[in-house]
């Protein structure tokens, strides 16, 4: 990689919590020098809504709706490596438990049981996005290229990460940097 | 049915513990039993046997859920069963099942609202030569046309019991081509036995160790050295098993054994009793011949009249040994002879760790012979005749004749008899194969053969079988050939060790994903590595196995898939569309943005 | 004169009787497995521990050691089939790693990091399966069997209570209870079972002890498995 041109990096939070983006910002004070090298494409931190064409895409989350499948998509085809960040986008996570309940179950325990909604109805409005009838990790949907497992990882294991990857090393994890929880 | 009806349980179930006794090996034929009498295994009568067997209501559960042919719901007053095989497929067998099922108002796998009729496929049943077939309460239907399905459905409707069927829909041919040294010259009962004892047992297994005799069941152990291991084993009793759960899909050659040969079978167990000191033989019956059970213990019963089973067998004192039929229940596992143990033994079948092996520690943990029918009938011959009779025939490691089940695209598909050594390209003369594009050789678990390999020979030093060969000509679809055994070894995996459990499960999903069209060159890499994972970390052959068509499939026959695959590097794992059915279901929606493209 | 084969080039002796796993266990050598376990009879089915002897793969656990055999154990190439049966073993069941008391102290999942899996790479299964909460002091979640016997074998074997048993066929394999309900809490399993506390992963968990031991404290945060195995065999 030329030291002139920076690398472009994009990152979204799908069927996720946002806790794999927090720890990403824990990496603080060592995210300067990182800034030296990263300019941020689509990533919730910019406000930049359609991915760019990007060096790196990194998605934390599983896909659980239309919308997901999109952005994944979209991430998939403008992004040189695209990375697997977290529990969620790795296995599905926290919110692949609602794997083994029935999605009409889920609709109306939400819709039509929950307190305080009365009259309530199941939304049809074509703006909302469609749930799968399972959330799913994100390589059996698209290619993935590397994994970054953790939940989420630490500022540290996603330092080490990035900093590999852009130096063009094949990101090397130690023992007590991989973990699943 | 009406819990009050399973009040007077101990009185229906009274004729079986009669018929079987009470040991705890004696389960699974108890539980078949059951199974006829309710068309399930009721709760209560779990309870029952539980406590006459002594032993846990856990464990006799866990037998019925092994089992294909047990269940803890009812399977109807009539279960039709079609024969899954890929020859029966050929023969038209989804077409007619989904026939039958319209005309009977039905879904495959569930049962009517009355509780008259279930239907369903089953792992093949062994009339590949007569197919398409099915099993209706276990017995086998053959040759299966719209007419026959026709007359199938009146008789369910007027709730005819099977037993007053018409019996042309039960013929079950033999279909015998070519005859060598087994199917031709008729023994006659008792002569190989006296021959026995003419020559003296040592004398008997040096014959057999000359006649380089190697079972037939496909793996190809020298007889005689099993013989002698299981000879010279301690214990307190030995045993002899024959193996006639022929479940390998395209084999019926011991069907036909059973049905016009059985004294030659069970004079050879007779005499491997003789040489490795068993008094008590067992032949394990795949559930799916249950209807040649009959004709057999008549055999049985005449060869006792004879003075060949029983006591002091031809006069010789000391000489007693009798046989047993014992009736397997659907599980293709249980052709793995430690699996069949544990079943013989009343268990569910899954197989041992080996070592030991059975002629050390087999049924009930003494020394025992298992062998398959083709093996015993051999052995008959040639205590009859001698070694040298017997290795006039077949190759330097492959001595003798081999029986072939020989089905799918052929004009006359039958049994016939070889010497060992025989060239594809010779049988399909035979039996009337033309235009031949691919040939599976001895199954699933074997070798699937393209036309550059049809000098190919069938013996040990080259292309060994069990006795299977089905015939594809250039019109057939081999990935269907691979998909087809991807399924049958996900149905039948028995479950214990991981890589096949999971292996055949994930297997069978890629397989389905390239014939729906959604496939890439990294889904054949991925059944590539599975196949590799499945035969060299699996815990029996059935794993071992698992991926041989799949994987003969992906190095010989690139035109069966090639056309179907995405020219993407990659496919998601599911048909996302599909994912989004229920959500659009649940809300009504069908817009544009309620579907991928 | 004593009997010995070569692990890896080490050479490593052994009694008559032993297993591979015996005499490597005894050794100090670790050999990846999950349904191995040395205090019971070995039961073979998770092939994690298959070896190379020879040049034929043997499940280590249940293969008798023999003079003379050449094994190899640590290469890349079973370790890469071994996490290949770990990747299987990941989607066969739901295992929520975040989500399970056991994590941290799950064999499962620390053999997974041994073999440095970094994600369950096959489709998902996502079984539907149950939680039995029934028993006052303990949960059987069978999200998280992984069909090692384990359990089925202590209570068998240890407990002479035969609680567990493993019902059906092929993929629908799966651990059962030895009541007339199928619930935990009609047998007379106890805390103090040995099968209560066998469980390589987070299926049997005794109550209200649930994440007692901080994270960093736990067994395998800080030591690789291969290396707690060599200092004593825990549970």
């Amino acid at each position: 990689m030329s030291e002139d041109r920076k690398i472009k990096l994009a990152t979204c939070s799908l069927a996720g919590c946002f806790g794999c983006h927090m720890s990403l910002l824990d990496i603080d004070e060592k995210l300067f020098p990182l800034l030296k090298k990263v300019e941020f494409d689509r990533t919730p931190f910019t406000d930049i809504k359609k991915c760019g064409s990007c060096d790196i895409g990194i998605v934390e989350g599983g896909v659980s709706n239309v919308e997901n499948v999109h952005v994944l998509k979209e991430f998939r085809k403008h992004c040189k490596v695209l990375v697997a960040m977290g529990a969620c986008a790795i296995t599905g996570g926290v919110p692949s438990l609602r794997n083994n309940i029935d999605l009409w179950d889920c609709f109306q325990e939400i819709y039509l049981y929950e307190g305080g909604l009365e009259g309530s109805q199941i939304p049809n409005d074509p703006e909302l996005p469609l749930p799968l009838d399972k959330v799913y990790p994100v390589y059996e949907v698209v290619k993935i290229d590397y994994f970054l497992p953790g939940c989420p990882p630490s500022a540290d294991t996603i330092w080490k990460f990035l900093t590999d990857l852009i130096a063009g090393r094949e990101p090397k994890l130690s023992y007590e940097m991989l973990h699943y929880d | 049915m009406d819990s009050c009806e399973f009040s007077q349980i101990e009185q229906q179930l009274s004729p079986v513990f009669e018929q079987h006794g009470y040991e705890a090996q004696k389960l699974l034929q108890i539980l078949l039993d059951v199974q006829e009498i309710y068309s399930f295994i009721p709760d209560e009568a779990i309870t029952y046997i539980a406590n006459l067997l002594s032993v846990s209501r856990v464990s006799v559960k866990a037998v019925v859920d092994f089992y294909s042919f047990l269940s803890f719901k009812s399977v109807g007053e009539y279960r039709v069963l079609f024969s899954d095989n890929i020859t029966d497929q050929m023969l038209g067998k989804n077409e007619l099942m989904q026939y039958f099922c319209k005309k009977m108002w039905l879904e495959p796998g569930k049962v009517s609202e009355d509780n008259l009729l279930s239907v369903d496929s089953t792992s093949c049943t062994g009339m590949c030569d007569q197919g398409p077939a099915a099993l209706v309460n276990g017995w086998p239907l053959t040759n299966l046309d719209q007419q026959r399905l026709d007359l199938i459905a009146k008789l369910i409707r007027d709730r005819n019991p099977v037993s007053t069927w018409p019996a042309m829909l039960f013929e079950v041919k033999d279909n015998i081509y070519r005859s060598e040294i087994l199917l031709g010259k008729p023994s006659v009962a008792g002569a190989a036995i006296k021959a026995t004892l003419e020559r003296g047992v040592a004398a008997t297994l040096s014959e057999i160790e000359a006649s380089k005799l190697r079972g037939r069941g496909g793996a190809g152990y020298s007889t005689a050295n099993k013989w002698s291991s299981c000879r010279t084993s301690p214990g307190t009793a030995h045993y002899i098993v024959c193996n006639a759960d022929e479940g390998e899909p395209g084999t019926f050659k011991d069907r036909v054994l059973l049905n016009s040969y059985a004294d030659l079978v069970l004079e050879g167990m007779t005499i491997a009793a003789k040489i490795i000191g068993a008094t008590q033989g067992f032949l394990y019956l795949r559930g799916e011949y249950r209807y040649l059970r009959r004709k057999l213990e008549e055999v049985l019963a005449q060869r006792r009249t004879a003075g060949l089973l029983g006591r002091s067998i031809l006069g010789e004192l000391g000489f007693d040994f009798d046989i047993e039929i014992h009736l397997g229940a659907g599980a293709y596992i249980c052709g793995e002879e430690s699996a069949l143990i544990e079943s013989l033994e009343g268990k569910s079948g899954r197989p041992r760790n080996r070592p030991p092996f059975p002629v050390t520690h087999g049924y009930l943990d003494q020394p025992t012979v298992v062998d398959n029918v083709e093996t015993f009938a051999c052995v008959s011959k040639i205590a009859e005749y001698d070694s040298a009779w017997f290795t006039a025939l077949g190759t330097a490691q492959s001595s003798g004749s081999k029986i072939l089940s020989i089905s799918g695209d052929c004009a006359r598909p039958g049994i016939y008899e070889y010497p060992f050594g025989v060239a594809l390209y010779e049988i399909f003369d035979d039996c009337g194969a033309e235009d031949v594009h691919a040939v599976q050789v001895s199954g699933p678990s074997g070798t699937l053969v393209s036309c550059k390999e049809f000098r190919r020979r069938i013996c040990f030093e080259d292309l060994p079988t069990a006795g299977a060969l089905i015939i594809f000509n250039r019109e057939r679809d081999i990935l269907q050939v691979a998909l087809n055994s991807a399924h049958f070894f996900a149905y039948e995996s028995c479950g214990f060790c991981t890589p096949c459990r999971v292996g055949t499960q994930l297997q069978k999903k890629i397989i389905d994903k390239i014939s729906d069209g959604y496939g890439t060159a990294y889904d054949l890499e991925e059944l590539k590595y599975i196949g590799h994972i499945m035969r060299t970390m699996s815990h029996c052959g059935l794993g071992h196995t698992a991926a041989n068509q799949v994987i003969d499939m992906l190095d010989k026959f690139p035109d069966a898939y090639k056309n179907k695959l995405k020219k993407l590097v990659f496919e998601p794992a599911f048909d996302l569309d599909r994912a989004l059915e229920k959500a659009r279901k649940i809300t009504g929606r069908d817009d544009k943005l309620a579907h991928f493209p | 004169m004593s009997k010995n084969f070569t692990l890896d080039g080490k050479v490593i002796s052994f009694k008559d009787g032993q297993t591979i796993m015996d005499a490597a266990l005894t050794a100090g050598v670790y050999i990846p497995h999950l349904c191995h376990n040395p205090k019971f009879i070995p039961h073979g089915s998770c092939k994690l521990c298959i070896v190379n002897v020879n040049g034929r793969n043997m499940t280590s656990c249940t293969m008798p050691a023999g003079n003379g055999m050449v094994i190899e154990n640590n290469t890349s190439a079973l370790n890469d089939d071994r996490k290949a049966l770990v990747q299987m073993l990941f989607v066969e069941g739901n295992h929520t790693c975040p989500s399970c008391e056991a994590s941290g102290n799950c064999k499962l999942q620390a053999t997974a990091y041994y073999l440095e899996m970094l994600s369950p790479h096959y489709t998902h299964f996502y079984p539907p399966r149950t939680v039995d909460a029934s028993h006052p002091d303990i949960f059987l979640d069978l999200n998280r069997c992984i069909l090692c016997e384990l359990c089925v074998r202590a209570s068998r074997d240890v407990d002479g209570k035969n609680i567990f048993k493993i019902s059906g066929r092929g993929i629908g394999s799966h651990l059962v209870v030895n009541a007339e309900s199928g619930k935990l809490g009609d047998t007379n399993f106890a805390v103090t079972d040995k099968a209560a506390r066998v469980c390589p992963t987070g299926a049997i968990l005794i109550k209200r002890r649930g994440y007692k031991t901080p994270i960093g404290h736990r067994i395998y945060d800080h030591k690789k498995i291969n290396e707690i195995q060599a200092e004593s065999d825990h549970e």
